[in-house]
């Protein structure tokens, strides 16, 4: 069984935010106007096994965002079907969650709550995330004296900790300093070890290669190439290269 | 999708509205005491020495059961619709079920409703209301106010994602009603075909009930109740539903 499958996904948003506005209804009543939609992702399909790691790149606006959204069911797709399975963590946003007026522990709990963890299961888990964050007596100190570079320490820590089947990561990683970067490194190769499946979105594609055995590359909504990392991360090079010319 | 603690996650989220309110306030949560207090001062002066209203002998407290269900109401009712737009870094970020930001936002307000109930007794004890079998009813009463509100705020955060003048709209509603609840004023006044209409909004149904027990000793009417009861619970599934229907494009409009 697939951890993450989509079958022929597409997912638009509304373009004109204020259809909904009274002026809107009147405006279209009177146009007769159809609605006009941003299309994000386009007929999208692919299938991940349980365990791999798969690194998705694009420029902006690709879609790429979208993608990791639905796979964390964030929304739900216009078309199509999108099947997880098992927990996932989302790393989408850095510290997204996080309150600046509350200490690391208080934030530690609270987000652990947000991603599904029991009050006991916290508990338990307490020192260890502490101790993977790295940021020893700041974790009674209100948020906001964090650096970013420890907030997101104590982001991803709670997210591995929290026993995830699925981590997505949307370039947050790339706050942490070269040291954390090498522990999360070990985190996350510890993780494929023990079968489970790895979403990573960046746009270095170099992080991509060394952490990814795959890669989706995604343009304008449409699916453009899925293959080993290091020719997709090569050929998204050259495209990019090939597009910056006159 | 989301396979969690349900009530860790609740307590988690009514705690950190709590912290981040009162963190920085030398009184804290004394503050929910103040207002109801100083309001029935203003009140009981203006009503009993400039503007005689009430016959009610004990107009502090008799003002007093119209406030606190009232604070309560317009309080949460507010907090309650912007839960989802304050929110909505949350929600575009993790995908916690989203209910439970209304719902925890009117639980943490229902904490001041129960220091205000307090208030509200002990005012009633110690200026010589006297307790009698019929307060066994309150829980109950209180309850349905809760439903009423949780059933508002589930219904109003879901439309102020699609439509942000709801805040506004709850803003002017409450405005409105507290000159439409019987707060500082008595049911006797209203003319009878009125006073019927009254009842069938929660709050004015939850006062009358309220001055019935506490003031006059006795049972409220079974009419008045099973108003209470039927519109209180309809509120409750109505903003379920609605709630449910207009979940599924949130990511699309935050």
């Amino acid at each position: 069984m697939d951890a993450i499958a989509f079958a022929s996904v597409s997912k638009t948003f509304p373009m004109n935010a204020q259809r909904l506005l009274a002026r809107g209804y009147l405006s279209r009543f009177l146009k007769r106007g159809e609605k006009q939609r941003f299309v994000a992702l386009r007929n999208i399909t692919f299938q991940i096994p349980p365990g791999q790691t798969v690194g998705v790149v694009g420029s902006n606006g690709a879609g790429k965002s979208t993608l990791l959204s639905l796979v964390a069911g964030l929304c739900p797709p216009d078309e199509g079907t999108v099947t997880v399975h098992g927990r996932v963590a989302p790393l989408l946003q850095l510290g997204a969650g996080f309150h600046p007026d509350l200490t690391g522990a208080e934030n530690l709990q609270l987000n652990a709550a947000l991603l599904g963890f029991s009050a006991t299961k916290t508990a338990e888990s307490y020192e260890r995330i502490v101790e993977f964050a790295g940021i020893g007596p700041f974790i009674d100190q209100p948020l906001r004296t964090y650096s970013s570079g420890m907030s997101m320490r104590l982001a991803f820590s709670i997210a591995i900790h929290v026993e995830p089947d699925i981590l997505i990561i949307d370039e947050v990683l790339a706050v942490g300093d070269q040291a954390f970067q090498a522990k999360c490194m070990d985190k996350i190769l510890e993780f494929k070890e023990q079968g489970k499946t790895l979403l990573f979105v960046s746009h270095s594609t170099g992080a991509v290669q060394k952490l990814c055995e795959r890669a989706l590359w995604l343009d304008h909504g449409a699916l453009l190439m899925d293959g080993e990392a290091a020719e997709v991360a090569a050929a998204y090079e050259g495209g990019a290269r090939v597009k910056c010319m006159p | 999708m989301w396979k969690g603690d349900y009530f860790f996650l609740l307590r988690s989220l009514i705690l950190k509205d709590f912290r981040t309110r009162y963190r920085n306030m030398s009184l804290g949560i004394l503050w929910s005491l103040v207002n109801p207090l100083v309001m029935m001062g203003v009140m009981t002066f203006v009503f009993t020495k400039i503007y005689p209203l009430s016959a009610s002998q004990n107009y502090p407290v008799f003002v007093l059961c119209g406030l606190v269900p009232f604070n309560f109401f317009s309080l949460a009712w507010a907090n309650g619709t912007t839960s989802i737009i304050d929110n909505a870094q949350l929600i575009k970020r993790l995908p916690v079920p989203r209910e439970t930001l209304p719902i925890s936002s009117v639980l943490g307000n229902a904490v001041h409703l129960a220091i205000q109930v307090a208030l509200l007794l002990v005012a009633a004890l110690v200026l010589g209301a006297g307790i009698n079998r019929y307060w066994l009813w309150l829980p109950l009463l209180w309850a349905c106010e809760l439903i009423f509100v949780l059933g508002c705020a589930l219904l109003c955060s879901a439309l102020d994602v699609y439509v942000r003048d709801m805040r506004y709209v709850v803003e002017s509603a409450c405005l409105v009603l507290f000159w439409l609840v019987p707060i500082f004023y008595d049911i006797s006044r209203v003319r009878p075909q009125f006073a019927d209409i009254y009842q069938f909004n929660p709050i004015a149904a939850l006062v009358l009930a309220l001055r019935n027990i506490i003031l006059e000793g006795k049972a409220p009417r079974a009419i008045l109740l099973s108003k209470l009861f039927f519109v209180s619970f309809f509120m409750l599934g109505l903003g379920w539903v609605v709630f449910r229907r207009l979940n599924r494009r949130f990511y699309d409009y935050l």
